[in-house]
Formats: C-alpha cells, structure tokens, sequence
C-alpha cells in the first residue's frame, strides 16, 4: 500500500467547540468543549492514516468533521483540493461523493426496514447523476459481491445477517460512489474477536483493488498498527505524536504514547513479570475545562514548569524523526509483541 | 435440604467447581442450549480466565454460580455448582441468597447500569454492611470510606455523598470492586471488567484487581474475550465456543502450543509485527446459532482440521497429560501445529 506522495486530503488548523449554555430563556454560553482543539495533517493518495487515542480525545469529532457533517469552528479541510468545511447545498454534496464513512455499530447504522439493496443503493438516490436508473440493481450486486456477500441476497433485511456481514453491508454502502477516501470510525470493535481479522482483510484487500486512501480511527493499538502506514495519537483535542508508524510505535517520543503503548495488554504471557508498565495517574482532565500549556502534564511523570505555561506544539524535535508535541521529548523504547 | 457450604474446606477440594452444567432459555423462537455441559474449577488463591465471544455461554455460566439467572425463561436441566463441596443448586433461595454477594460476589462491564443512579455511592456500598452485617449506619459509612481507600478512589471521605454519575468509567469500576469485595469473598467473578473503560484505565483497574488478589486468598474468574487481558493476569485458561468448554489449560501452555482448532484460530489471528501488510489468519465462518446448534462439533463447520466424524459426534473433553484438556478429536494434529 505505497502512498503516492501527493495529499489527496488536506487538514488544517481544525477546531471544534461544542458551547456550553446555561439558562432556559435566556441562553448564554458559559464555557465550552473543545473536542477537537487545532490539528493539521495531510492523508495521501493509497495511504492508511491511523488515529489512536481513548475516549473523549475527539477522534469521532475529528471523523464528523472531515466527513463535513459538523461544521468546524475554525480551520479547513480540503479534499483534492476543494474545501469542504464551509461548503453547503450542492457543492458539499459534490465534495462528499468522493469521501465515504464506515460506522462503528453495524446493528444500528442499517436501517432495519430497508432491505440490504435498498441500503447499498440509497447513494444513488441521493447523487442520481452516479448512476443511470436501469443500472442500479446491477451496481448493488456487483458491490455485494465486492464485499464477499451473495450478491442474491439484495432482498434481505439486515437482521438476517450477523455482525460481520452487516459491517460487509456499511462498506459496501461506502463504495457505492466510488470514493476515493474513507474513513473508518471503529470499525471492527464492535465485533467479535474472530470475526475482526475478515474485516481488516477485507478493508486491506479493498484498499489494494480500488487504489483507496483510508483514515483510519480506531483504540485498538494492535489493529491500527498492522494496517496504518502513518499514526496520529490524540489526547484531549490535540495531535501529541505523527509520524510512520514503525516510528510511534517502535521508538515513541511523546509520554502519552509511551504509557498508551505500555497499558495494552500483550496476548502472550511469556515473560509477563517483567514486562514495563507505565500506569497513568487519574483520569483525562475534561475537554471543556483543559489543563494550561501541555493538556497531558496533569498526567505525566515528566511535567516541569514550562509544561504548564507553554503549549509545545507538533513538530520535528532534536533527536527524533517523527513530530511530537511535549517540550521533553525522549525516544523510549517500550519492547511490544504486538 | 444440604447445609450451607463451610468456611475452609479440605484442601483437596477446588474452592468451586462446576460440573456438566446446563442452561437454556426458552424463547418464543424455541430453546436456546445456550451451556451445555460446562465445567471448570478455581481454587483458592488462583485466577482462572474465561475466554469466549458473545454467544459462548461464559456470561451465562457465571450468573448461573451466582443465581441471578431470570427462571423463566432460563432452565437448569443439569449439572452442580459445587462450593466448598455444597451443591449450589441443591440449596433454598434463601441459603443461596446468604452466599450472593458476601462469599461469592461478582462486578460487571457496565458499572454505571450497575450501580443505583438515585443513592449515593456512599449509602450503596454501606448498604453491604448493613443488610449482611446488621451494622449501624454509622459505622457502616465508616467501613465503606475504609473501602473506597482501599481501592484508590482520591478524597473518599468528600465523595461518599456523591451520585453515581459524578464518577468517571474508571471511578465507578472502582466502586463496583469496592461493594464486591466488601465483605471479603472467596470467589470474584468478573465479568468483562474492563471492557468499556480505556486503555490506561484498564490498566489501573487490572492492577488493581491483582493487588486485591495478593492481599487476600479469594480466587478470581475473570471473563473476558481479550487475548491480551487473558495472558496479562492469568493462572489457568477455559475456552468457552458454542456453550461448550473447548479447551482448558495452564496459560503457558496454552498460548505456547493450543491444543483446539478454536483457540489455535484466536491466536493466530491476532495481528503481529512480522505479518505487517500481509493477510491475517481469519477463521472462516461464524459463531453457530444457539437455536440450531449443529449435532457434531459446534466449531466444524469453521474447522480446518474437520473430518467426516467430527459432524456426526460431539467430540468429549479429551485429557492432554494432567493439567489440560481440549475437546477435538484431533487434539494431536492441532497441538503438533500441522494444520489439516
């Protein structure tokens, strides 16, 4: 899956605030969430961009955000160059057909009265113009087929399918209009553990076929790493660490991804007792009242006194290849199995 | 009518054991089998994972040790829950309900729908001391600030007058451990404990959990699907598949070598750095319906390793030397790693 160099999706500066009101008649904002708090990155043509992080960091926002189905506060996001941020009416929809989304839950983001064709379909009622009438049951089946699933089964309804084939059932939904960029929210967590692998192969095989570029969002570390080429980690609003990810993951700079890194749990038991651990103080502070400077020093072993009054922001540091946002960066080495 | 179960039994003797227990729910669509002849035993001091997608009768089992299974639509046709030697099952709702929660008490995913959104944490977890205990409500507040420091929960004396939803995922774990290990138990079952919570959480809680462990002699069953979670904190391993026990063994053992078709799948499916790019092993297929259970194997139909008698007999719990066992007939060939 080489990346071809040149953006097909640019992010700029993007920033969302969620207002916090208070007062039933007359409203005023008191406050509020920063859910996604000013963050940059370019997604290249067949690149799979990871974004890690735990929840509340804004990663879903992030998701809702490049998909344009919430407006940003502030910033852009462009997609072959046409910016989709503040488009409306026709123009955003022209701009959508080229960026799809596979939802987390397969069980309710299918309509349960539809039946799976109806659904692969209902694209093309929404942009007639991406495929004539006649053509259409044609389509469907064929992308069913893309997707590993009888493509006879177009009159079914989603609860004849299990979990794994309705997520086959989202994805097929997503090609529909031949997307050049997808992103992924979750979209093997709500699966079983045996069925996750078909999924991840599928997505991997779609990406090789149709030349796909995903963003792909997730909080399995293990998942991310096997199909992301480039890895954003996020905490709070904020892009702390990107960069290749043999580079995040082998020799992590930031302090958050390090303790990130050495909390999951390595599905091997050789050599458990001596295997590091960072345990993290707390909980994440909330994203509608974040720490001064560097929103991760309430948590973090390193925190001096700079940390609390300058935000250190992403970028290339002495001694590292990747960027990294903390004013004490250190490659350390947390040995991983997965 | 047996007795109750005594405290400290023989040593010989597993703290609990299951034994061929079976439960089904029947539904308007027919039975669900959804246990079918489960077994394991825990002994005291140990943790024993069980590890089973949704589906596989690891939940079912445990709430059937607890005896908060709805009857009906649930049935126990067969099988003993043995507790100190005490058959469970045999005992009057009133003697089970002396064991429920004071000797075997159990926590859930979901600590929020757990807990009582209307009282303070404080008065729920009192509410142990003074139901089981008959204290007053004076010192049972005391014993439950004594609790929430025990499990790290900051400035407990502050929050005890605080409700449920002022806690954070992990805050309320806590809480849930807090209420389960009031009275200190022989036996926590934990079921998917960290599941909803983040990764650092996790963490803590997991830590906390063995630190628990290490101050007192309760055996802990912890359920879960986590493969990682599993070889994290394990002693012993029961693989739960179609309501069946499919394989059990020492956690070495089994991550080194797995002796089910099943379990070797999980494993290898299981993305690593050396497959980077490549295809993950997946298993074909998917989880049998418990409605229409297949009369062989239940995991035949996903199995590389089927041969014709494996759809006709279910195959038993073969022994593999004295510490594990694995229900497939071609237990061998799996363990051998020669795939069939």
């Amino acid at each position: 899956m080489a990346a071809t160099g040149d953006a097909i999706l640019e992010v700029r500066d993007l920033v969302k605030h969620f207002p916090l009101t208070q007062g039933v008649v007359v409203r005023k904002q008191i406050g509020a969430v920063r859910a996604v708090d000013g963050i940059s990155f370019d997604l290249r043509r067949g690149e799979t961009l990871g974004i890690v992080g735990e929840s509340g960091c804004g990663k879903s926002t992030l998701a809702k955000l490049l998909m344009g189905l919430e407006r940003p506060t502030r910033g852009s996001v462009r997609i072959k160059g046409r910016e989709i941020a503040g488009a409306k009416g026709g123009e955003l929809k022209r701009i959508r057909r080229n960026i799809q989304l596979v939802m987390q839950d397969p069980y309710t983001s299918l309509n349960p009265r539809m039946t799976v064709g109806d659904i692969v379909g209902e694209p093309y009622e929404i942009h007639p113009e991406a495929a004539p009438k006649g053509d259409r049951r044609r389509r469907v089946q064929a992308l069913l087929e893309l997707v590993g699933l009888d493509p006879d089964h177009v009159n079914r309804y989603p609860h004849q399918f299990s979990g794994g084939q309705r997520q086959r059932i989202g994805i097929a939904r997503g090609l529909a209009l031949q997307p050049e960029v997808i992103v992924c929210d979750e979209p093997v967590s709500a699966l079983d553990v045996s069925i996750q692998a078909q999924v991840v192969n599928l997505l991997a095989r779609l990406q090789r076929d149709l030349g796909l570029s995903y963003v792909f969002i997730a909080h399995d570390l293990s998942v991310v790493r096997h199909i992301a080429d480039r890895v954003g980690v996020m905490y709070l609003g904020k892009m702390v660490e990107l960069g290749r990810d043999a580079e995040v993951y082998g020799q992590p700079a930031h302090p958050y991804t390090q303790a990130l890194l050495s909390a999951v749990p390595v599905p091997d038991p050789e050599g458990r007792e001596r295997r590091e651990r960072i345990v993290l103080r707390g909980d994440p502070p909330s994203p509608a009242n974040p720490p001064s400077g560097c929103r991760f020093r309430t948590r973090c072993w390193k925190a001096q006194e700079v940390c609390a009054q300058q935000e250190p922001p992403l970028q290339l540091r002495p001694g590292t290849w990747h960027e990294s946002a903390c004013h004490f960066p250190q490659i350390h080495d947390v040995i991983r199995a997965f | 009518m047996p007795p109750l179960p005594a405290w400290g039994a023989p040593e010989s003797e597993p703290l609990l054991a299951v034994e061929d227990l079976h439960v089904e729910f029947v539904t308007r669509q027919g039975t669900v089998k959804a246990v079918n002849g489960v077994g394991y035993a825990l002994h005291p001091g140990e943790t024993l994972a069980v590890l089973g997608e949704s589906g596989s009768g690891k939940s079912v089992t445990a709430q059937a040790i607890m005896g908060i299974l709805d009857t009906p639509p649930a049935r126990v046709p067969k099988g003993r829950i043995r507790f100190r030697g005490t058959d469970l099952l045999g005992l009057s709702e009133d003697a089970r309900s002396q064991v429920r929660g004071s000797r075997i008490a159990m926590i859930f995913q979901d600590a929020l729908s757990a807990l009582n959104p209307v009282f303070t944490v404080g008065s729920q977890i009192a509410e142990m001391f003074r139901v089981h205990r008959g204290m007053s409500r004076r010192d049972a507040e005391r014993r439950a600030v004594e609790l929430m420091d025990r499990v790290r929960i900051p400035g407990a004396r502050q929050r005890l007058h605080d409700y449920p939803h002022q806690f954070s995922g992990g805050m309320r774990q806590r809480i849930m451990i807090a209420m389960a290990i009031a009275l200190d138990p022989e036996v926590l079952i934990a079921d998917e404990p960290t599941t909803a919570l983040d990764v650092t959480v996790q963490a803590q809680i997991m830590e906390l959990l063995a630190e628990l462990k290490r101050e007192s002699d309760m055996g802990l069953i912890l359920i879960t699907h986590d493969l990682g979670v599993v070889a994290d904190v394990a002693d012993k391993i029961v693989v739960m598949y179609g309501g069946r026990v499919v394989e059990n063994a020492p956690v070495h053992d089994l991550y080194r070598a797995p002796a089910h078709p099943y379990t070797r799948g999980l494993l290898d499916s299981i993305p690593r750095i050396d497959r980077k790019g490549r295809e993950l092993h997946a298993i074909a297929g998917m989880p049998p319906n418990l409605l229409d259970m297949p009369p062989g194997c239940a995991f035949a139909p996903r199995c590389p390793y089927r041969q014709d008698d494996c759809v006709t007999a279910a195959p038993p719990l073969h022994r593999i030397g004295s510490t594990r066992g694995s229900a497939c007939h071609y237990w061998r060939e799996v363990l051998d790693g020669s795939h069939g």
